[in-house]
């Protein structure tokens, strides 16, 4: 390894590491996301979004994160990627796409980066 | 008595089966994958009736109202989980019950407190090397000890400690009543990153030295910590600490047969590597 690893969660570069802060200030959001499993809860969800987001108790800032979409406020709202991805299942989004955007890229720049061997982990 | 006969360490990315069946040279593929059907035939060589397997959930069967830190299935079957597009149609993954409780039992008075189940739904994180190492079947040729580790909430278990529970798996398996051979699997990376504005993160050189390590010099891999994990393979990456479960249940002195890495299969480095004991 050419540059030693970091040491400390908060030093690595556009990364929200999972821990115990995120996960219960995610809670609410990443249990509405795990819900979605079930067609039946794809099906409530769509038909009424704010009234299945009242259910499962988010904030007002996640509540606005879901209503835009907006997988990388999610992530920073304690979002877990495999939880909040659902969200993205229930709706017929690729998950490319979810992680493209997260990145700030279209799903086309980001297919062309992965096949170009991926993000340079050096920057 | 029961013996463990291999170890495959593999990634278990989504698409990876239909990829490496697309791969094959005689249905016009790059033949870029060969490693992955290689292992498979050797598997097939090895004979195991029982696979040991180190996955994680995604969400699917276990949610974050219970995050349980090892998980061992202990059910004489297992459903593929709904992962919101409705069950895999695979078959039903028949169970080793017998060999669950008996590591079960020989596990938690040595420290290791397991939690236990007689119901679990198992995800692509199992299904996807099952499939890519066996294709469609209509019947599994193995049954399956699933061992679940969380590696989505911090604190997630270090390497150290994955190793030294894949220790304790191995001397239960030797241990063990039952006649069985059997292969231990871990699952999960290589380097990947699903999150953050740093999502789409590949690090080759850090995977190639994984794959060497884990055959000759598996402490310089449980010496890092989690954070370096997930700064080195990223923070999905960071799961890769399940091959060592596989490696630390198997012989100090292994030697690898096969040993494949390809990028990208969709936004994962894709490894493959089996071990034999020495």
């Amino acid at each position: 390894m050419t540059t030693p690893a970091r040491k400390r969660a908060e030093d690595v570069p556009g990364t929200y590491v999972f821990d115990s802060a995120r996960s219960r200030q995610g809670f609410p959001l990443n249990n509405l996301g795990s819900s979605l499993n079930e067609l039946a809860n794809q099906e409530l969800f769509a038909r009424d979004s704010e009234a299945y987001m009242d259910r499962y108790g988010l904030t007002e800032d996640q509540k606005e994160a879901v209503r835009n979409r907006d997988w990388l406020r999610m992530v920073q709202l304690g979002g877990n990627v495999y939880f909040i991805v659902k969200i993205g299942v229930s709706d017929g989004i690729p998950v490319p796409q979810v992680i493209a955007e997260m990145a700030g890229m279209t799903p086309e720049q980001f297919a062309d980066m992965m096949r170009n061997g991926g993000r340079n982990p050096n920057g | 008595m029961a013996e463990i006969v291999g170890g495959i360490g593999i990634s278990h990315v989504p698409s990876l089966a239909r990829v490496v069946e697309q791969d094959r040279p005689e249905a016009g593929g790059a033949n870029h994958f060969s490693a992955f059907r290689d292992v498979g035939t050797w598997l097939a060589d090895r004979n195991p009736d029982v696979l040991i397997v180190i996955y994680n959930d995604h969400g699917s069967a276990l949610s974050l109202e219970t995050v349980p830190t090892f998980t061992i299935g202990v059910a004489p079957s297992y459903l593929p989980a709904d992962e919101g597009r409705g069950r895999r149609p695979v078959p039903t993954f028949p169970g080793a019950p017998e060999l669950s409780w008996d590591i079960v039992d020989s596990l938690v008075p040595e420290g290791f407190d397991l939690t236990v189940c007689q119901r679990l739904d198992v995800d692509h994180g199992l299904s996807e090397p099952l499939v890519t190492l066996f294709g469609d079947v209509e019947e599994w040729p193995v049954r399956i000890v699933p061992i679940a580790v969380n590696v989505v909430q911090q604190p997630t278990p270090t390497a150290q400690r994955c190793f030294d529970l894949g220790r304790a798996i191995g001397r239960a398996v030797a241990s063990a009543p039952v006649d069985s051979r059997v292969v231990v699997i871990g699952t999960g990376g290589m380097s990947h990153q699903l999150q953050g504005q740093r999502a789409g993160h590949i690090n080759s050189e850090f995977d190639q030295m994984f794959l060497d390590k884990i055959v000759d010099d598996p402490g310089a891999l449980t010496a890092l910590s989690n954070i370096e994990y997930i700064d080195l393979a990223g923070s999905e990456g960071a799961e890769l600490v399940m091959w060592l479960v596989m490696r630390g249940a198997l012989s100090e002195n292994v030697s690898a047969t096969h040993r494949g890495y390809r990028v990208p299969v969709s936004s994962t480095a894709a490894g493959i590597i089996a071990l034999e004991n020495l």
